[in-house]
This record gives C-alpha cells, structure tokens and sequence, in this order.
C-alpha cells in the first residue's frame, strides 16, 4: 500500500517537489503500478552469462568543451564558475 | 506551428560535404544533440537548451550530404507511447487524423508520414521508433544495441536505447541505417562493422524460416491480427515458411523493461538540476529545495511519475524485490530468444497490439498505456535488432509487423521487410 507519506518521502529522496494534487494521484496509480511490478516474483533463475568484453582505448589528450562552451547554457554564473544555490 | 506538429524546431542545415544522403531531408529527434541549435528534449528544463556539440550520428548525417529540417516532437524525455506527454504539445498522426502518431518518436514518424522529411532519426527504448513508424504507416528500424553511436543522445535509460531511422521504405530506412551505423570512440558500447544494409533489401525470402510466438499475437486486436496474418500469407506465398515458437519470458517483459527503465531514468536525470542547464527560478532555500523547485518546474507529470517510481524500486530495501529481478526477467528473455531463434531465422508479431489510440485517450491511465509497449519491450531487453513495416490497416489506422533478428543480423529483417512491402 502506497499511501501519501511514501509518496512524499519518494519525491524528498529524488528531490522532485510535488503539490497536493500530484501527491493523491501518485498515490493512487502506484499501488496499481507496484502490484504489477510484483509479478516479477514469478520469473525463474536463469543462466546471465553474457558475452561481453571490454572495450579499451589509448588514453590520450584531446580537445573537450571551451570554458564558454561549457557554461553557455547556464542560469547563471560568474567569474567562469557555475553559481549554484548554498550548500547546507 | 504546422498542423501535424511534427517540429518544435524548425531548421535549415545544409551540408557541405556529397554522399549517399545527398539531396535527402532528414528530421532529427530532439533528444539528438545539434551543435547551435536547441534541444529540449520535448521538457521544458531544456527550452533554452543549445548543445555545444553534435551527437555522432548528427555529424554522421553532414557527412553523408543530408540537409537536417528541423527537430522534432516527442514524449517528454522519450517517457511515452503517444507524444502527448510534450511540453511543446501534442502532434498529429497524418494516417490517421485525431488519433496519435505513437510514441515516443512522434514528431519522426509523422515528419516523414506527412512528406515533410524524406528521412528521420528517432531513438527506440522499448519501442520509441517502432511504435510510431507503425501508428503512422512507415519503416522504423530498432538496431541491435551497440551498432549505432549514443554519443550526443541525452540519456533516458542508457542499457536499453539505440537510436533508429525511420523512412517511407525499408530500403530508405537501411540506407540510413547504413548512414549512422558504426564504432565510435565517445561510445564504448559500439562495435566496428563494415556490413551494408540498403543492398539487403532484395525482397528474397524464399527458403526464411520466420517465428511466430503466440504470447506476442493472442494478446493483440482482432483487426490487428486479421492484417498480420494477411502479411505472414503473402511472405509464405513468396517461399518463407512460418513455425510456431515460444516465448514464455515475454509475460513479465513489460514489468522488466519499465523497472529497469524507470531506475536508469531516476538516476539519469538527476542532472537535471537548474544549475548547469535549466530555468532559472527564483526559488529560496538551500541546495536542496532549489533543486525541487526546478525540477517541479520543468518536467512533466509522466517524467515525474517515472523519476519517483524508479526511486522507490532502487530504494533501500525494494532494490531486490524489484530491480534484481528486473534483471533476472532481462536475462530470461534473452535466454527465450537465443532458444527461438535455433528453429526461426526472424521472430514475426503485430508491432503494437491496438491501433493508433484517439488522442488524449490514455493519458488518464498510465498502466493501461505502459501495457501497449508489451510487443516492442522485448527486443530492447534482449539487445535484438528488430523493424517495423506496414502491415495493411484497419478502420482506425495503419498496423506495423515487427521482425525481431538476431544480435547484429540487421540484414535478414531488412530482407524479410522488403518481401512485405
């Protein structure tokens, strides 16, 4: 049962407000949707071995984004940095 | 804004280089970086969004003379299956007017329906490029995870997507298929290849085993069903033979696929915090509460809704119950598969079960419109390549058949899409 609290200790963890409106009607669909999600119970153990392997490259010095590129899209800025909100 | 509303950036990039893409038009979906122009990603946290970079395949397409028209619609974050979830509106199905073009590469698939792209890219994570190219009466092609560069597409859920053409005919298609194929050193996950696609579409199926499980076409409309069978008919007729395979994994392929989706999605987006892109808000407080602010802000209810799902099933405690066996789900359909594909050369089902939905007729539900993905998911969890072509219609709008492949073996569906033209 997904009630409102969990909804909103959901939204706290992802750091997603929500007004009340959307808390009810989370509420609601989840406990729909996680109920189907529990049938996942039903699935078997099987064998994962894949057949993978890992891709390696020189690591070389190469050209990345400019300082100006980097902060072109953001809000705001100052003195090259991105200006982000106090920490604690 | 056009009446299909197929763009929600219009552009006119033309290239200075000559190749097999020269003369052609192609409409780029906007979660495909371009250098200079925005991206949004169909959110409102990316409108002011300009790259300062081109995806791979972005570059791949100026290489090959292609002239980009513009970036066009989809479902917010690729989080849909009827482009309604955009924040630049909904787009108009050109088959089948006042009913949805699919999704969530709708603006794609309807650029290309209406003549107003010859070619299109678009990016499939469970069914994104099949979905709609079948919704609007046109080729889609999903490649086997690692053949087509990611670099420059902003992630949803990284395991699952592969960006994908979408063309008026299988050929189109494989040709741009052949365009955006390849390794890339900014994607570790793509792999070398020299094969050739557009050449495979010969239409010679004489001697094709093609599978048909009947876990992907029970479950499917009766009118939909009724035109599959009719392609399957007209497939044997010219020399393929079709034998019943099983797929008992793809019952809980759509639970699998949305967990896994929903948990890499929480986890991808939470870039998406005001600072290095984003609105601007006024919002007061510490970092905490500004990055809430923005993100109430600037996505949507369904983005919302799969950002907290996927943080409930990653959550201490639900880890297990959900995500883990997510994979163990992920790995028994590949299994099924791998078992299939020993009797079958090509895997054949409906695209999507149902027609194009009426617009705004699922937004109320969103189980209802995650179960419709229940034909496409498998292929994503399974890495396979797989295509979509038209399949006849019914009273309410095209249907597509799927043909699932063997990993890397894009030329065999390419093939057998061509016979069913």
């Amino acid at each position: 049962m997904v009630d409102h609290d969990a909804v909103t200790h959901v939204a706290s963890l992802a750091r997603v407000n929500l007004d009340d409106e959307e808390v009810e009607q989370f509420a609601a669909q989840f406990d729909d949707i996680l109920s189907y999600f529990e049938t996942l119970d039903s699935v078997p153990e099987v064998e994962s071995d894949e057949e993978l392997e890992n891709v390696f490259r020189p690591d070389e010095v190469c050209d990345g984004l400019t300082q100006e590129e980097a902060l072109q899209n953001a809000p705001e800025t100052e003195d090259g940095y991105f200006e982000g909100p106090t920490v604690s | 804004m056009s009446e299909t509303n197929a763009f929600i950036t219009r552009t006119d990039i033309e290239s200075d280089d000559s190749g097999p893409l020269d003369g052609q038009t192609v409409a780029v979906k906007d979660n495909i970086s371009t250098k200079g122009v925005r991206t949004t990603c169909g959110s409102a946290m990316l409108e002011e969004y300009v790259p300062p970079y081109d995806a791979t395949v972005v570059s791949k397409l100026k290489d090959a003379g292609a002239t980009i028209v513009g970036k066009t619609n989809m479902d917010e974050f690729g989080m849909g299956t009827t482009t309604e979830t955009s924040a630049f509106g909904a787009t108009e199905n050109p088959a089948a007017p006042g009913r949805v073009p699919g999704g969530s590469s709708g603006g794609s698939a309807a650029a290309v329906a209406a003549g107003e792209a010859d070619l299109a890219l678009g990016s499939d994570t469970g069914g994104s490029v099949r979905c709609p190219a079948a919704f609007c009466g046109v080729v889609g092609i999903k490649p086997t995870y690692g053949l087509v560069s990611r670099y420059g597409l902003v992630a949803y859920a990284n395991s699952l997507e592969q960006i994908g053409p979408i063309a008026p005919t299988v050929e189109s298609a494989a040709q741009l298929l052949e365009v955006i194929a390849g390794d890339d050193s900014h994607d570790a996950t793509t792999r070398e290849t020299d094969a050739t696609y557009a050449d495979a579409a010969d239409g010679d199926v004489d001697g094709l085993t093609v599978g048909v499980p009947t876990e992907l076409v029970d479950g499917a409309d009766d009118a939909v069903v009724e035109q599959f069978e009719a392609t399957l008919d007209s497939l044997c007729e010219q020399g393929a033979e079709t034998v019943e395979v099983s797929l008992p994994s793809v019952e809980t392929a759509v639970q699998a696929y949305y967990v896994i989706a929903m948990s890499e999605a929480s986890s991808n987006l939470a870039r998406f915090d005001g600072v290095r892109y984003g609105p601007d808000t006024e919002a007061e407080g510490n970092w905490n509460d500004s990055f809430a602010a923005v993100r109430e802000e600037g996505f949507g209810e369904e983005v919302k809704r799969r950002i907290l799902l996927g943080t409930y099933a990653l959550s201490a405690g639900y880890h297990d119950k959900y995500y883990k066996k997510a994979q163990d789900a992920r790995a028994w359909v590949r299994q099924d598969f791998a078992e299939a594909f020993e009797s079958a050369d090509v895997i054949a089902s409906p695209t999507m079960p149902v027609a194009p939905f009426e617009r705004g007729e699922s937004l109320d539900d969103p189980l209802q419109m995650y179960l419709a993905d229940a034909n496409t998911v498998p292929a994503n969890l399974a890495n396979l390549p797989a295509i979509s072509v038209p399949a006849g219609e019914t009273e309410e709008g095209p249907v597509g058949l799927q043909l699932v492949g063997e990993a890397f073996d894009e030329r065999t569906i390419i093939r057998t899409a061509s016979a069913a033209e």
